[in-house]
């Protein structure tokens, strides 16, 4: 080999060894299911392999799969939205800390990052259960009479997974915010606007890059969150995730467990993508 | 009456004290520098005008009225910040009309004064430009339009200059001196660099350590430094030892020169290098021997090692033979040439 053929070569093999790990690990496996997808199954026959729709025939005119899809969305947005009401607040605190009470904070912060997920499951499980600490303090306090249902429902899920998910929208508003010129709000300030105006006006429309990258990180997170919905929902309260589960090993139909996560994956990279180029076209001039 | 009066003014930081007893009355539509090195408490002062930093001890009285309770945002002065802090995310128009959009000015009359601001920073024509999109310079044209247009009882300008290059720096000093006289502003300025200072102000406030060293016009601050401090801090001086003969003359050898407010025994001086000359022949002056000379086109720098002290000296390149290194000389300065210096905080 030439010299010159050498170092053009020299590129690919640099990227090779991750080309190859992305490609085993991601890219063929991926293929593979969304193959699967596309495959019969049978109670007695198994999986054959030949192409047929029925799988996506099957969950789009069954109303049981319209309701676990739904029901995603749902806990996704509503996730989201916790999650940019609580933590950009947070985010903006956190950023006028000073360093020795920031890095405390931050600590305590990514605290549920750390946790395995089942024991934090298990935790938000004792704390919102029928007799445990939350319920036990309301009725205590004479606030309620019957303990509030946690468990099992979408409330408990919500409630545990925007504790998880929090800290990525967090720290992503928190870079946005340290992006900010110091002196942006007292320049706001010196021209007569209020603390609410110079908000809502000069700091949210700069860190909306970060609100966005946070939003899309919570929300993909959320929607394929598997744990969490899995000890607090319980069995009854599906999620598309814990759906496609239960196909693949309880009632071992892999290809219709495949179009189920086949269908997760694009609509949320269909969400996401969509979201971006709307906020990013909105708000292009802080997105350079 | 003074338009702004700064009483007794003071800050602390903790146990450190950040500006202490400063005192200064300023007249409408006057141009003032607070000069210093970083630290001295100039920005401090600037901040507690503008309200951003709590007065601990003192009053600020503007037209009279102590501005102690008065939030920030209820100050109505123009500022314009080292950084320039422009808002990214709106054009230059809408940066500048957002003060004017603050006090519920009606669309029509916004437009009108946002135009007539750019008008005067020479900016016509970049209305629907972002500030990402503009030069430093052009950048620091908008802040200052932004922070005129609201019609400001008072600019403040902190550092302003600061991050441009120095040919640029130069422009803006001469514009931004005339675009203040042109409406007559009164004008704070904060800076840290002394031909910034003397070419744009009326009268400098020269701060070391929290403490005002000086306060007077470029030319009587420069002339006749009150301290070692002021006489180092602002261009290059001597500081010579003479001796007092208590009748009003400091004498250095055969030198006799008269300084109001001489005593007797050791006085130290301040000679500025373009007025230490050399003694004509059979004139009395005080002897040094030349270390070094270097030529820098319209004039020559000297140093030389006298009894008083080493000194530098300038000689313009008028045609006149310079002596060379190694080479003894008589040195001479006239009456009004010397400034008898205090022990300031800085010496």
């Amino acid at each position: 080999m030439s010299p010159d053929a050498s170092a053009r070569a020299t590129p690919y093999w640099l990227t090779g060894p991750a080309l190859a790990v992305f490609l085993g690990l991601v890219i063929i496996p991926l293929g593979m299911t969304v193959l699967l997808a596309f495959y019969d199954w049978g109670q007695y026959k198994g999986i054959v392999a030949e192409f047929t729709l029925k799988n996506f025939r099957e969950i789009f005119s069954d109303s049981y799969f319209l309701e676990v899809f739904l029901r995603t969305l749902r806990i996704a947005v509503l996730v989201t939205l916790f999650a940019i009401v609580i933590g950009v607040p947070e985010a903006y605190i956190l950023n006028r800390m000073s360093p020795a009470w920031r890095g405390l904070c931050l600590l305590a912060i990514i605290g549920p990052l750390l946790v395995s997920v089942v024991a934090r499951t298990l935790g938000w499980a004792l704390l919102l259960g029928s007799n445990g600490l939350v319920n036990g303090a309301l009725m205590k306090l004479g606030l309620i009479g019957q303990p509030l249902e946690f468990m099992f429902t979408e409330t408990g899920v919500v409630i545990a997974l925007v504790h998880v998910l929090i800290p990525f929208m967090i720290l992503a508003v928190w870079a946005s915010l340290q992006r900010l010129d110091p002196q942006i709000e007292n320049a706001a300030l010196s021209l007569g606007a209020s603390r609410l105006t110079i908000w809502r006006r000069v700091i949210l429309p700069q860190i909306v890059p970060g609100i966005l990258s946070g939003s899309i990180i919570v929300f993909a997170l959320a929607a394929s969150a598997f744990a969490s919905p899995a000890i607090i929902g319980g069995r009854r309260l599906k999620v598309a995730a814990t759906l496609a589960y239960d196909e693949f090993l309880n009632t071992l139909n892999w290809p219709l467990g495949a179009a189920v996560a086949v269908l997760l994956l694009a609509a949320l990279v269909i969400l996401t993508v969509c979201t971006n180029r709307l906020v990013e076209r909105r708000y292009s001039q802080v997105f350079e | 009456m003074s338009h702004l009066v700064l009483e007794g003014l003071g800050k602390s930081y903790g146990t450190a004290v950040a500006v202490e007893g400063l005192d200064l009355s300023v007249a409408r539509g006057e141009f003032i520098s607070l000069l210093g090195p970083s630290g001295c408490g100039k920005t401090t002062t600037l901040q507690m005008i503008a309200g951003f930093v709590p007065v601990d001890r003192g009053r600020i009285l503007l037209d009279g009225n102590d501005l102690g309770g008065v939030a920030p945002n209820k100050r109505g002065l123009g500022i314009v910040f080292q950084s320039y802090a422009l808002f990214p995310h709106m054009t230059v128009a809408q940066n500048i009309a957002f003060g004017l959009e603050m006090r519920g000015i009606e669309k029509a009359e916004r437009e009108k004064r946002t135009l007539e601001a750019m008008a005067l920073v020479g900016l016509k024509g970049f209305e629907d430009r972002y500030p990402r999109r503009m030069s430093g310079g052009q950048q620091q044209r908008v802040a200052l339009a932004r922070a005129l247009v609201i019609r400001p009882s008072l600019l403040l300008l902190d550092e302003p200059l600061s991050n441009l290059d120095a040919k640029l720096r130069e422009e803006m000093q001469g514009e931004l001196r005339q675009i203040q006289r042109s409406i007559g502003t009164t004008t704070i300025l904060v800076t840290h660099d002394q031909h910034e200072a003397m070419a744009l102000s009326d009268r400098i406030v020269v701060m070391n350590k929290g403490r005002v060293e000086q306060i007077g016009a470029p030319d009587t601050v420069y002339g006749t430094p009150d301290t070692a401090f002021v006489a180092n801090f602002l261009g290059k001086t001597n500081v010579l030892n003479a001796t007092g003969d208590g009748s009003g003359h400091v004498t250095i050898e055969a030198l006799s020169v008269p300084l109001a407010g001489a005593g007797s025994g050791p006085q130290r001086i301040a000679v500025r290098p373009e007025r230490l000359g050399f003694a004509a022949d059979g004139a009395p002056g005080f002897a040094a021997r030349i270390t070094s000379r270097v030529f820098q086109g319209a004039h020559w720098l000297l140093t030389a090692e006298s009894a008083a002290g080493p000194v530098t000296l300038i000689r313009h390149n008028d045609g006149t033979p310079v002596p060379g290194e190694g080479e003894s000389v008589k040195l001479s300065f006239g009456p009004g040439d010397a400034a008898l210096l205090a022990e300031g905080a800085g010496s």
